[in-house]
């Protein structure tokens, strides 16, 4: 028994979805294969957003994702500018456009719509900022331009770590807003949170810590200018200051606000997938015959983490799992068995002059086993219950963060991790 | 087959060395060695795999 499998349509024309596409060219695929992608341009990357792009040193032609420099390398019909609206999984159907009238039939989807960033009150404000796209690289960065400005970056998390470091390093003044107690403190144990604090602090970032936003205010936006078409109006409707949850305000020019992501899956509410946090899918990855999700958008039960559903939102998974969808979608064509897909997370952040890697997991149970945090240049590893290897996180030192990656993969135990790493 | 790198995008955070560690190592000093600028035939398959997974896009990978 097979499935049929002559034309494949992957939706969000990016990291994971040109992985998933260039693996099925890679592997064999020669039938149809549509890239439909909401941004009008070709996948990019985009962790230079935040670092080499944002600070100026990296134009736009830099940050093309390889497979897709030379765009008919691999015979893939391109429609960027073309949003997905829906899914018709029993007619096996994607429909585009707020109109609904253009359909796309395909006998395999790879959904990898990625996510987008999560906004408040004030977001419309001029000068006003989030940051998941190159759009919205391009306006943060000409409003970074020139003279220095007031920096208000609200949520340290990692974009908003990155670009607080890359905004000093411009020369402005920068304030970081955390609502937790200390910075990353989703993914990060209190004391290396603290360490990322302390970074910033030392490269003269004014960081808040435990303290919320209240409401970012600014002028009226149209309106009271009336005809008055002189002048200033670049600046009506600008942001003027973030007002704390403390009662205290911090006037700014530029407010950058990274609270996290949520998955891009509204196009699929009617869809009858499983939606939660994510596309959910099998083990495989797989979220109805014939449908993959891969990166950002993807949530599914990883077994190595004993079959915890996780969601990963880093640039290593992305491509990952982009890969092993496309081979995924081969094998299901062919009715043959895959192993899950179990992988272990890994992912980066520069920082200033430093280089902050985390594999697997942080818990509670954490060791400095190389260097030292006040250092700044150290490997720390965490441990599961039962004294294994689950997690390790290294600051300038990434052949540590590698090695500990493939401990973690093979299920290392913390003596003999130590032993490896120190 | 024949690779270049370019070592003003590597960081060395050695996910190549992780993937054909008989190609590309990256030793104590943190930066990154090739082993072999003209990869085997069967060496090629992982090269390319690297050369996607490197986060910099730091490899490149020439085929005549
Ligand atoms: C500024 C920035 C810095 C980062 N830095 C790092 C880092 O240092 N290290 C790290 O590990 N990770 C980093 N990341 C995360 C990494 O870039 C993401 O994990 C990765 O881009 C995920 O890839 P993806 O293909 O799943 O989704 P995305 O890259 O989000 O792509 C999804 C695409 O789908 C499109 N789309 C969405 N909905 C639809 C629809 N309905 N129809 C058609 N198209 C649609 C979107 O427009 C988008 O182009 C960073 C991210 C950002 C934004
Ligand atoms: S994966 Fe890329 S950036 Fe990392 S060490 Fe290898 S070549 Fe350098």
């Amino acid at each position: 028994m097979s499935n049929r499998l002559s034309s494949v349509v992957v939706v969000g024309a990016s990291l994971a979805g040109l992985q998933a596409a260039q693996t099925l060219r890679r592997s064999g695929f020669d039938g149809d294969l549509t890239l439909v992608g909401s941004e009008p341009h070709y996948p990019y990357d985009r962790p230079p957003l935040s670092k080499r792009f944002l600070a100026g040193t990296w134009d736009e032609a830099k940050l093309r994702l390889r497979g897709a420099v030379d765009p008919d390398e691999f015979q893939f019909n391109w429609k960027l500018g073309h949003k997905a609206t829906g899914l018709d999984l029993e007619q096996r159907q994607v429909i585009l456009g707020d109109d609904g009238q253009e359909t796309l039939s395909y006998d395999g989807l790879v959904i990898a719509t990625g996510a987008r960033p999560r906004t408040i009150d004030g977001c419309e404000l001029t000068g006003v900022h989030v940051l998941r796209t190159l759009d919205h690289a391009r306006a943060l960065r000409s409003d970074l331009e020139g003279q220095s400005r007031r920096v208000c970056v609200i949520g340290a998390g990692f974009i908003g770590a990155e670009v607080a470091a890359t905004a000093r390093e411009l020369g402005h003044e920068v304030t970081m807003i955390e609502a937790a107690q200390s910075p990353l403190a989703r993914v990060l144990d209190h004391e290396t949170g603290m360490a990322i604090a302390d970074l910033h602090r030392d490269h003269g970032v004014d960081v808040r810590l435990g303290v919320g936003v209240a409401k970012i205010e600014g002028g009226v936006a149209g309106g009271q200018d009336g005809d008055d078409n002189g002048g200033d109006t670049a600046q009506s409707g600008g942001v003027e200051r973030v007002v704390l949850s403390d009662g205290s305000a911090i006037e700014s020019d530029v407010v950058v606000v990274g609270i996290g992501v949520v998955p891009s899956t509204e196009w699929l509410a009617r869809s009858g997938l499983t939606l939660d946090n994510g596309v959910v899918c099998d083990d495989t990855c797989m979220a109805a015959p014939g449908v993959v999700a891969a990166g950002d958008v993807a949530r599914w039960p990883n077994s190595r983490f004993e079959g915890k559903l996780m969601r990963v939102e880093q640039w290593d998974n992305a491509v990952e799992q982009g890969g092993y969808v496309g081979g995924r979608l081969l094998a299901w064509s062919r009715d043959d068995a895959v192993e899950p897909y179990a992988p272990t997370p890994w992912f980066w952040s520069d920082q200033y002059d430093r280089k902050i890697q985390l594999a697997g997991f942080p818990s509670a149970r954490a060791e400095v086993v190389h260097g030292s945090i006040p250092e700044r240049r150290f490997v720390q590893l965490y441990a599961g219950e039962r004294g294994e290897l689950i997690g390790a996180m290294a600051w300038n030192r990434p052949r540590h963060a590698i090695k500990a990656k493939q401990l973690i993969a093979r299920g290392a135990n913390m003596s003999e991790a130590r032993e490896e790493l120190s | 087959m024949k690779i270049v790198v370019d070592y003003d995008l590597c960081e060395s955070n050695a996910i190549c060395m992780e993937v054909a560690p008989d190609v590309f190592e990256v030793r104590d000093d943190d930066f990154l060695y090739l082993l072999t600028e003209n990869p085997s035939e069967d060496q090629s398959e992982s090269v390319l795999i690297a050369a996607e997974r490197c986060p910099k896009q730091a490899i490149q990978v020439i085929t005549e």
